[in-house]
């Protein structure tokens, strides 16, 4: 095992590729449930976006196009997970977890019609990685940043868009003030549930966009069910990271860095000893889970997050 | 507080009394209906500009219901609203808001990880989509000096007392530009210094120019700070008076549709066989921070040790110690001479103790169940219940019908669902199943809370009927009346430590209050 398997250039620049679908996912977890709303349909959302961003791809040949459908079907998905958790009130673990199934089974069985068994079409229009020039010649810093994906750097853009606008913006403090204390943002005029569907809509699209980034940044291709629940470790990442997008940046960098480690350990030893790669690749999922757990510190979620709002009747 | 208005302003409030002039508000014909229950039925109410108006009902009277109708948080099914003489439509908040009506409401409705100044202004922030703190904060300072209302802008909700927290609510009212302030139960969460303070503000309002509503069931403010009275009864309206030319009992009156009962005085002393004994006794909140940080008390045989405090300084934890529902960190809990701080609540029960819990909705009983299924709660392992580890129906059914009727259940159906009981009634059940076994100890949390008048006064005579049979009772209760009124001696808590005990000839409601605010010197 060397130092390079563990903080090599090749390692952080895998951290970073790895990291981005938790991210997108991740944020999207912070937006829907700081207005209050959990939205588990992350997963949903992610695997229709890598789907039908490849299907745009394929017909239109273009990369923005299928960036854009990939996220309006995500956003779709999403509108129907706040209509069951904002209108009509129903238990919104259940409602996330029934399109997950709906967008598991949809995008194999349309994947099996359009492509057959022959797979997706080798020729896809993929998103570019952007080039660095000025920094590709520095050394270690130009070779982890200097040739990523846009959408990596999109996720990154999306974190401080996130924060200034949850924190620092009049619209952001509404949102927050819906996800703590609906009744108390009723009553000074903010229309909460609006506010929910678009907080709902919104996380839908950061997650297509992660699951574009899936089929179209790097794999070039789609396979059934192949964001693989990073939509559920985007979830973890949000609580690792307090819901909030900063937060949940460095939670997703550590999830990355898990499985970054565990490409580059492969076969790697210590003296006479392998280094067990099948048990360092559960990293991720063990973090999740000390994280779920809440094992990291006190983490407070929205205090009305989860709970359906009621307009009227007996308050 | 100083009244720092001239007697011009002062006497403009007091002369709109009565006059001729166009009211402020007039509301006719109110009716709103939730499901079965008719909550408002034709109501009128007439409110003049610069009068402060108490708005008086037992609970289920439809006060807050026609103030949220007014607020615009209810649609009314029929009525009109007239405001500054002409015909509304509130539809919602935002509409009432822009009237320059304004609701205090009584669980604030303040975000609470939010600072001060950022609850005044949410929802009307003016001045671009940017959050700048600093001009919010400069903004609420000025309110804050002109209103003569302090808080600290900065501060975030959750580090800041109750007290201040509706200082927040009516600068947030205030900043609207709101002429009509709504106060909803104002004082429930308030110690008596708090009370006062607040009524000073309200006098302030007024002479500013203000119109308040104030809704309210206690005659003592009504009498203290407000012109005149409108009285509701079952969402009907049962009285307009003036305060000035009213008497509480009159009030009273109108609010219960007939004259209410004297609590039969306590006739005889406390016995001398010490039943609870508590030394030493530390827990922990469940946020892990001390609650309860050495307390010292015995209640003996026949008597009721009343436990005083605002809210929030281990009462709720102390009553959990007791039942075995919370960790005993240190110290010890003897019932008739025997630890049973280490017990769980199956063992506590065992050995005589009875717990009437602060919530019943949650604590007290299983809701989806039946009358009788709930009373049998907690001995539902042994006959004639069960034999052998099977329930018997009928004998549960039998037991539920006797109990029903002893303690005055309406309708007395062992079958009922409990969801369907009005909440009276359903502390009649928990108080069924509770005191129907003799019980030693009775730990008695919040025993009233949303009662009506009725219903207070069967639980209170319930309560003093077992302190007659030997029973030793501690009541926790926020209403500092219900403690003076049945508690032999009255213990203050503060911060997770008994800092007082009084006898309850003693215990005036000032010391009680400068107690329960952590002034020990000053009540001594």
């Amino acid at each position: 095992m060397t130092v390079d398997q563990l903080i090599g250039a090749g390692v952080l620049a895998a951290t970073l590729r790895l990291a981005t679908p938790i991210l997108l996912a991740a944020l999207g977890g912070v937006v829907s449930e700081r207005a209050g709303v959990v939205n588990i349909a992350l997963e949903g959302c992610m695997l229709v976006g890598a789907f039908f961003g490849v299907v745009a791809a394929d017909q239109s040949h273009s990369v923005v196009v299928a960036l854009v459908a990939a996220m309006a079907v995500g956003a779709g998905l999403a509108a129907i997970h706040a209509v069951a958790a904002i209108h009509l009130r129903s238990d919104q673990i259940v409602s996330g977890m029934a399109l997950n199934i709906l967008a598991l089974g949809l995008t194999s069985y349309l994947d099996y019609q359009f492509y057959g068994t022959t797979g997706t079409p080798s020729d896809l229009a993929g998103v570019p990685d952007i080039e660095i020039a000025p920094l590709a010649a520095v050394l270690f810093i130009g070779d982890v940043i200097a040739h990523q994906n846009a959408i990596v750097w999109a996720g990154l853009a999306l974190v401080v868009l996130i924060q200034v606008f949850l924190f620092r913006t009049v619209p952001g403090l509404r949102l927050r003030a819906v996800g703590e204390h609906p009744r108390a943002a009723e009553t000074v005029g903010i229309a909460v549930r609006q506010t929910r569907y678009w907080a709902v809509i919104a996380s839908g699209m950061l997650a297509a966009l992660g699951g574009a980034y899936l089929s179209l940044s790097v794999a070039h291709s789609f396979t059934d069910g192949m964001t693989g629940g990073r939509g559920f470790i985007g979830l973890a990442a949000m609580i690792f990271g307090r819901w909030t997008p900063v937060g949940a940046l460095v939670a997703s960098l550590i999830f990355g860095y898990g499985t970054a480690l565990s490409f580059s350990l492969q076969g790697a030893s210590i003296g006479d000893v392998r280094v067990p790669v099948q048990l360092l690749s559960t990293l991720p999922y063990v973090l999740t889970i000390l994280a779920v757990a809440g094992f990291v510190g006190r983490s407070r979620p929205p205090a009305a997050d989860g709970i359906p709002y009621e307009t009227e009747g007996h308050a | 507080m100083i009244d720092p208005r001239p007697e011009r302003a002062r006497t403009a409030g007091a002369t709109a009394v009565g006059t001729e002039r166009v009211p402020l508000l007039q509301m006719h014909g109110i009716r709103k209906r939730f499901g079965d229950l008719q909550a408002l039925d034709g109501v009128d109410l007439v409110v003049n500009e610069g009068e402060i108006h108490a708005l008086v009902g037992e609970n289920g009277a439809g006060k807050t219901t026609l103030m949220n109708v007014l607020y615009g948080l209810y649609r009314p099914d029929s009525g009109t609203i007239r405001y500054r003489g002409r015909d509304v439509r509130i539809s919602g908040p935002r509409d009432a808001i822009a009237l320059g009506i304004g609701m205090i409401h009584q669980h604030f409705m303040l975000v609470s990880p939010l600072t001060v100044a950022e609850n005044v202004v949410l929802g009307d922030e003016r001045g671009g989509p940017v959050l700048d703190d600093r001009a919010i904060e400069k903004r609420v300072r000025e309110l804050e000096e002109r209103f003569a209302i302090a808080v600290e802008p900065g501060a975030r909700v959750e580090d800041i007392p109750l007290g201040l927290q509706q200082r927040v609510e009516i600068l947030k009212v205030l900043y609207r530009g709101s002429d009509l302030l709504i106060f909803d139960e104002p004082t429930a969460v308030l110690t008596p210094q708090e009370v006062d303070e607040l009524f000073a503000i309200v006098r302030t309002l007024r002479d500013e120019g203000k119109t308040l509503i104030l809704i309210t069931h206690k005659l003592r403010e009504v009498m203290a700070v407000t012109d005149r009275v409108t009285v509701l009864r079952g969402g009907r309206n049962a009285g307009e008076l003036v305060t000035k030319q009213t008497t509480p009992a009159a009030i009273a009156r109108a609010m219960v549709g007939r004259e209410m009962k004297q609590l039969k005085a306590r006739t005889t002393p406390p016995r001398t066989e010490v039943i609870l004994d508590v030394r030493g006794l530390e827990a922990l909140s469940d946020r892990g921070s001390p609650a309860l940080r050495g307390i010292d008390f015995e209640i003996r045989s026949g008597e009721i040790l009343g436990i005083a405090g605002v809210g929030g300084n281990g009462q709720s934890e102390l009553a959990q110690c007791l039942l075995g529902l919370r960790k005993v960190a240190a110290g010890t809990i003897r019932i008739g001479g025997i630890d049973i701080s280490r017990d769980d609540p199956k063992r506590t029960r065992a050995r005589g103790v009875a717990y009437v819990p602060e919530d019943r909705r949650i604590e007290g009983l299983v809701l989806a169940f039946t009358v009788a299924d709930d009373f049998i709660l907690g001995k539902q392992d042994r006959p004639p219940y069960a034999m052998n580890g099977v329930l018997d129906p009928a004998a549960i059914l039998k037991a539920g019908g006797r109990l029903a009727v002893e303690y005055d259940v309406r309708p007395p159906n062992p079958r009922a669902i409990v969801a369907n009981l009005s909440g009276g009634n359903q502390q009649k059940v928990v108080l069924g199943r509770e005191l129907s076994e003799r019980p030693k100890l009775i730990v008695v949390s919040q025993p009233t809370r949303g009662l009506d008048i009725a219903a207070t006064e069967y639980v209170h005579e319930r309560l003093l009927e077992q302190r007659g049979q030997g029973a030793a009772i501690l009541l926790v209760s926020s209403e500092l009346d219900e403690i003076r009124a049945l508690s032999d001696r009255i213990a203050v808590m503060f911060e997770g430590r008994i800092v007082a005990v009084l006898d309850a000839a003693s215990a005036t409601e000032e010391r009680l209050g400068l107690l329960m605010a952590g002034h020990t010197e000053a009540a001594a």
